[in-house]
C-alpha cells in the first residue's frame, strides 16, 4: 500500500510510504528474523551440539548470501536509518506528561537507537568478523566482561524494542482499533518482552557457562 | 455573625499565580507573579480579570495587564485553552480551588503566540479545510434529503462532534513540532466523523489523501497524550487506529485497482 503512494506519483504521499514502510519492516521481516535469531540462540542451553547443528542448518540455507542480503541487511538497515530520523523528528515530552504511553514512547525510541549501535557492533564482532561461528567462538566471544554486558543490553533492548513496536504496528495497520483492545495488546506484548529477554539472557548465561 | 466573619476570612485570602508572558509575537517570554485576592468558587478567567482590575504584580509594580482570550466562559469555544500546572486546559473551567498555588499558567506554545496568554491557532482551521471537515450539501437545485444515518452510529459519531477546536491535543502532542508537519490528532477524528456521515462519506477519498499527504496520519507516533488530555473526552487513538485501518486498505486497494 504503501507502494501505492509512489506509484500513484504523488509526491506528497512519500512520507505516508516511507513511515509505513518503517512499521512494516520492522516486524516484517526484521522482527521474524530477531525472533529467529533468539530460538537459535537459545540451542545453546541444550548444548553446544545442539547450537553448532542449528548454526550449521541455516549455513546450508540455499542462496544464503542473497537471502541474507534481501531479507536482513536491506530492510534493516531502512528500519535502522529511518528509525534514527524518526528519533530525531519525534518530540519528546514525558517530563510534563507522564503518562505510561508516552514513557512508553520515549523508551522505544532509546531502546531504538541502543539497539542500532548494539547491531553494529555485533555483526563486526560475529558475522564480519571472519571467525567460524560456533559454539567455542561465542562461547570465548561473551566469556569477556565487557562483551557480555553489552550483549546483555543489546538482548534486553533489542527485545523491548521489537515488543514495543508491535504494539504500535497493531495500531499503525488498525488492528487494535479500540482503547481496550489496545491495553489488552500491551499487556500481551510487555509479557513477550520479558519472556524473549529472559529467553535471550539465559542463552547468553549459557554461552559463558560452557559445556 | 457567622455570615461576615466568613467574608472577612475569605478577603484575607489570596491566590497565587506565575504567568509566563510575552509583549508582542516577536519578543522573549519572561515570568511575572501575582497575588490577587481570592473569591469562592472563582476560576483563572476570574483571576485574570482581577489582575485587569488592578494591573500590579506580587512586588508592588504596575505592570501592563495580561491579555487572554475567551468567549464562552462555559468550556464550548475553546479560545481560553492555555497551560495551567503543565496541562493544556480551557481556564473558564480550571476552578482555582482545584488547583495547587501558585498557579503556573503558560501559553500553548505549540501555536504561534501573539501576546501574553493569547495564541494563534489559525493553523488548526487550515488543517480542517485540508481535510474537508465539512459536509457538502449546496447546489445549483435542490438535492433532496439525503441517505439516513443509523442509530447506533450516530451515538458514536456524536462523541466526535464535540470537538471545538481548543488545541488541547496539539499542544500535548510530542509529533506536533517544528521539526515535522504533523496536523495534530483532533483533525484525523474530525475526518472520521464527516466520514461516517452518509453524505459527508461521498468525500471519503478527498479526507484519506489529505490524511496521507504531508502532516497526515502516518506522523502520529502513538505517545497518546492526546486521548489523555482531550477536555471532551474524544476517543482519540480510537480514531487514529481505526482511520490507520482505513487508510491502509484505501492506498492498498487503490493501488490494486489500476
Ligand atoms: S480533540 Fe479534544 S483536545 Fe483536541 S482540539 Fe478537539 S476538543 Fe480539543
Ligand atoms: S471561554 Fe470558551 S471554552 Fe473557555
Amino acid at each position: 500500500m504503501a507502494t501505492a503512494a509512489v506509484m500513484s506519483g504523488n509526491a506528497a504521499n512519500r512520507g505516508f510510504l516511507f513511515r509505513r514502510l518503517h512499521t512494516l519492516s520492522g516486524v516484517i521481516p526484521v522482527g521474524m528474523f530477531l525472533l529467529e535469531h533468539l530460538f537459535t540462540n537459545a540451542t545453546a542451553t541444550v548444548g553446544p551440539g545442539a547450537y553448532n547443528n542449528a548454526v550449521n542448518a541455516i549455513q546450508h540455507i540455499p542462496f544464503l548470501h542473497v537471502v541474507e542480503f534481501i531479507f536482513i541487511f536491506l530492510p534493516l538497515i531502512y528500519h535502522g536509518v529511518y528509525g534514527l530520523y524518526s528519533a530525531y523528528t519525534s518530540g519528546y515530552n514525558a517530563l510534563q506528561y507522564t503518562w505510561a504511553r508516552n514513557q512508553l514512547f520515549i523508551w522505544q525510541r532509546i531502546t531504538g537507537v541502543i539497539t542500532f549501535v548494539f547491531i553494529i557492533y555485533h555483526l563486526w564482532a560475529t558475522r564480519f568478523s571472519g571467525q567460524e561461528p560456533n559454539f567455542e567462538f561465542v562461547h570465548n566471544l561473551v566469556s569477556q566482561p565487557a562483551n557480555f554486558i553489552f550483549m546483555l543490553v543489546g538482548v534486553i533492548a533489542a527485545t523491548f524494542h521489537f515488543s514495543n513496536g508491535l504494539w504500535s504496528f497493531f495500531v499503525h495497520w488498525g488492528i487494535t482499533v479500540g482503547a481496550r483492545a489496545q491495553r489488552v495488546s500491551a499487556i500481551v506484548l510487555l509479557t513477550l518482552f520479558v519472556l524473549l529477554a529472559a529467553m535471550g539472557v539465559v542463552s547468553l548465561v549459557a554461552f559463558v557457562q560452557g559445556w | 455573625m457567622a455570615a461576615t466573619e466568613k467574608q472577612l476570612e475569605q478577603a484575607k485570602r489570596t491566590v497565587r499565580l506565575i504567568i509566563e508572558r510575552q509583549k508582542d509575537a516577536n519578543s522573549e517570554p519572561y515570568e511575572e507573579e501575582f497575588v490577587v485576592p481570592y473569591r469562592a468558587g472563582m476560576n483563572v478567567i476570574a483571576a485574570l480579570m482581577e489582575i485587569q482590575r488592578n494591573p500590579v504584580n506580587a512586588r508592588g509594580d504596575a505592570t501592563a495587564p495580561v491579555t487572554w482570550e475567551s468567549n464562552c466562559l462555559e468550556e464550548v469555544c475553546g479560545a481560553c485553552t492555555m497551560v495551567i500546572n503543565g496541562k493544556p486546559r480551557q481556564s473558564c473551567s480550571a476552578l482555582i480551588d482545584q488547583l495547587d498555588q501558585p498557579i503556573r499558567i503558560k501559553p500553548m506554545r505549540t501555536f504561534p503566540v501573539m501576546r501574553d496568554l493569547v495564541v494563534d491557532r489559525s493553523r488548526m482551521f487550515a488543517a480542517l479545510k485540508k481535510v474537508k471537515a465539512w459536509i457538502p450539501i449546496d447546489g445549483t437545485y435542490d438535492l433532496g434529503p439525503g441517505p439516513r444515518m443509523a442509530e447506533a452510529e450516530r451515538q458514536w459519531a456524536y462523541e466526535l462532534s464535540k470537538c471545538f477546536t481548543c488545541g488541547a491535543c496539539v499542544e500535548a502532542c510530542p509529533n506536533v513540532n517544528e521539526k515535522q508537519s504533523f496536523m495534530g490528532p483532533f483533525v484525523i477524528s474530525q475526518a472520521r466523523l464527516f466520514n461516517t456521515h452518509p453524505t459527508g462519506a461521498m468525500h471519503k477519498a478527498d479526507r484519506f489523501e489529505a490524511l496521507m499527504d504531508e502532516g497526515g496520519i502516518h506522523e502520529c507516533g502513538n505517545a497518546q497524550n492526546c486521548v489523555q488530555v482531550c477536555p471532551k473526552g474524544i476517543p482519540l487513538t480510537t480514531s487514529i487506529a481505526a482511520m490507520n485501518r482505513d487508510i491502509n486498505w484505501f492506498s492498498l486497494t487503490r493501488w490494486l485497482n489500476r
